[in-house]
């Protein structure tokens, strides 16, 4: 298996703030909204080195989105920042109508997604976002897996026209992409070529999946890796060129079953190819207080739960 | 239009027919044959209250933004005129969607934004409905507006009394609502939103408070229904066609659509 080295934890929402920094510098239409979260989004850099670019909105989300698009038509290319709970349900009308539907290019920076957000709990942990976000047309969802690929995908975000939802979290995770990839959105990323088990991973469960795939190695498993961080538009033809091979599919995501990444696999794959799937995500159920490493073994979105999933779809087979 | 797409929005639209024109017709910068989505260097307007699309749409097309014969196309199968405007079919004048009430505010002042960001000094216009100030996030923009001293922004509110389920005071009022903009930081002018003379003149005074600090709000008191006997003084309009007899008996009310029908 290839092997894939930590180069020193960082949280993605760093990587976010990085990449805002360098566009705060290179591209003058870029400009950034946060409804009272700058801390928390890393934006410190952008307001600090661009006043008059940065817009502070106070906690009134909905009117964030809504001047959002209204500076996306008169030409800037709006970042608007705070909590994935708030920058998705929260403001979905706004998204479905000053956004999706108007195809003003807004880009909704979403942090702390997930139940890693930790002790903050239930009312601050969603994982109904990738659900709601990709169900609207018109918008690109995007969940990169580390510090690296979420710069990465903040600078490709900004130079696509259109709707994207970027979202990312809190907690410090392994940083094992390449600094200098180029991010392009909608593509897979094969992470390891196998040929008994497709492990498709999204987020922060690609490291967990890495983990996984090791293990899984040790035993005599060969596991086909592939880092999807684009859940809309999906690369169908990647997830069906390796299901055609191993014939067994798991999908890891921090996400509930319903509506995630795991389902739109799931509709590719029904429709072309139906193959045994097993998912790695939260059975319908709101988080809770915790460390983000308690929580993700509670809520089983943790390596042994992935390997126990790759387990059970061979058993399927 | 509304009679001919047997469905839409015919009270509000009558009600603000002077506002709309006076704006198009005398008071934005703007050129309707070559209209800019950006706005840069353009006044730009946002129908927040979409529903009365059929007016908007009327009022773009006679102003020139594109050919009269097609508003007879109104909420029909693959129309540009959708029922509630949106720019996705590629009608000049649109820049966003509206329909969905309490965001068109907003976008106006992130339009606003833009344009001092850019050092442009033309202005962003806006009208809503009086129903439609029910909505929470007309407050958050008003708030926002107010704070931060958005005065390249005028803001108009058709203040007809009447919404779906009947007079607004009755469904919820809406208070002194003059005192609340107030309150939120705005300048504050009432108009008469059916005499023409009234309009132009308070228009012309709301510009003048621009670039003074404060984003204005025109509170204009209308007559749903205006120019129609059987439509006014009655919340039943807000949303319903009427039928070829009354669309009949509607146009020969004023001079200039007589015999139009």
């Amino acid at each position: 298996m290839v092997k894939y080295e930590n180069t020193g934890s960082k949280d993605t929402r760093s990587g976010f703030g990085a990449a805002l920094d360098i566009l705060g510098d290179t591209n003058p239409n870029v400009v950034a909204l946060c409804a009272d979260l700058i801390g928390s989004l890393k934006m410190d850099n952008f307001v600090a080195k661009h006043p008059e670019r940065f817009i502070q909105t106070g906690i009134a989300e909905t009117n964030m989105v809504g001047m959002a698009a209204g500076l996306a038509v008169a030409g800037k290319v709006p970042f608007a920042g705070t909590f994935a709970a708030f920058a998705s349900g929260h403001v979905y009308n706004q998204l479905r109508q000053s956004v999706c539907y108007s195809k003003t290019n807004v880009k909704i920076a979403a942090s702390h997604a997930g139940i890693t957000l930790g002790e903050d709990g239930a009312t601050h942990q969603i994982m109904e976002d990738i659900g709601l976000m990709k169900m609207l047309p018109n918008m690109v969802v995007i969940n990169p897996c580390d510090y690296n690929q979420t710069k990465a995908a903040t600078l490709a975000a900004a130079e696509y026209v259109g709707p994207v939802y970027l979202r990312f979290g809190r907690p410090v995770v392994p940083n094992f992409t390449p600094a200098d990839q180029k991010f392009e959105i909608g593509k897979a990323v094969v992470l390891n070529e196998g040929a008994d088990v497709t492990l498709i991973a999204t987020g922060h469960l690609v490291w967990t999946s890495i983990q996984a795939a090791e293990q899984l190695e040790r035993e005599g498993i060969s596991v086909e890796l592939i880092n999807i961080h684009t859940i809309k538009p999906l690369d169908a033809e990647a997830i069906l060129a390796s299901a055609r091979k191993t014939r067994a599919v798991v999908v890891a995501e921090e996400h509930v079953m319903n509506g995630g990444l795991g389902d739109s696999v799931a509709q590719v794959l029904a429709q072309h190819l139906p193959t045994p799937m097993e998912y790695v995500a939260v059975n319908d159920k709101f988080g809770e207080s915790g460390t983000s490493d308690e929580l993700m073994a509670k809520f089983h979105l943790d390596t042994p739960d992935v390997v126990d999933a790759v387990k059970r779809v061979l058993n399927r087979k | 239009m509304v009679y001919g797409a047997n469905s839409g929005h015919p009270g509000g639209s009558l009600g603000c027919a002077d506002f709309l024109v006076a704006l198009y017709g005398n008071v934005l910068k703007h050129d309707p044959k070559s209209f800019k989505y950006d706005g840069a260097e353009q006044d730009m307007f946002y129908l927040s209250n979409g529903h009365i699309s059929p007016l908007w749409y009327s009022v773009l097309a006679r102003t020139g933004y594109f050919g009269v014969e097609e508003l007879a196309s109104f909420r029909k199968l693959g129309s540009r005129l959708q029922g509630h405007p949106t720019p996705d079919k590629g009608i000049p004048g649109v820049r966003v969607a509206s329909g969905s009430l309490g965001q068109g505010l907003s976008v106006a002042i992130g339009s606003a934004l833009a344009k001092k960001m850019n050092g442009d000094r033309t202005l962003v216009y806006t009208l809503h409905g009086d129903g439609e100030l029910q909505e929470g996030q007309i407050w958050e923009a008003a708030m926002f507006a107010g704070a931060k001293g958005i005065d390249n922004l005028i803001a108009t509110v058709d203040y007809n009394g009447k919404q779906i389920d009947g007079p607004v005071d009755k469904v919820l009022s809406l208070g002194d609502l003059a005192a609340k903009w107030k309150a939120f930081g705005w300048e504050v002018l009432t108009m008469n939103g059916n005499d023409m003379q009234d309009v132009l003149d308070v228009l012309g005074k709301a510009g003048l408070l621009t670039g003074k600090g404060k984003p204005v709000v025109i509170l204009m008191k209308t007559e749903m229904g205006f120019g129609v006997d059987f439509m006014m003084g009655t919340h039943a309009w807000h949303g319903k066609a009427p039928n070829a007899e009354q669309t009949e008996k509607a146009l020969a009310q004023l001079e200039e659509t007589l015999g139009d029908y």
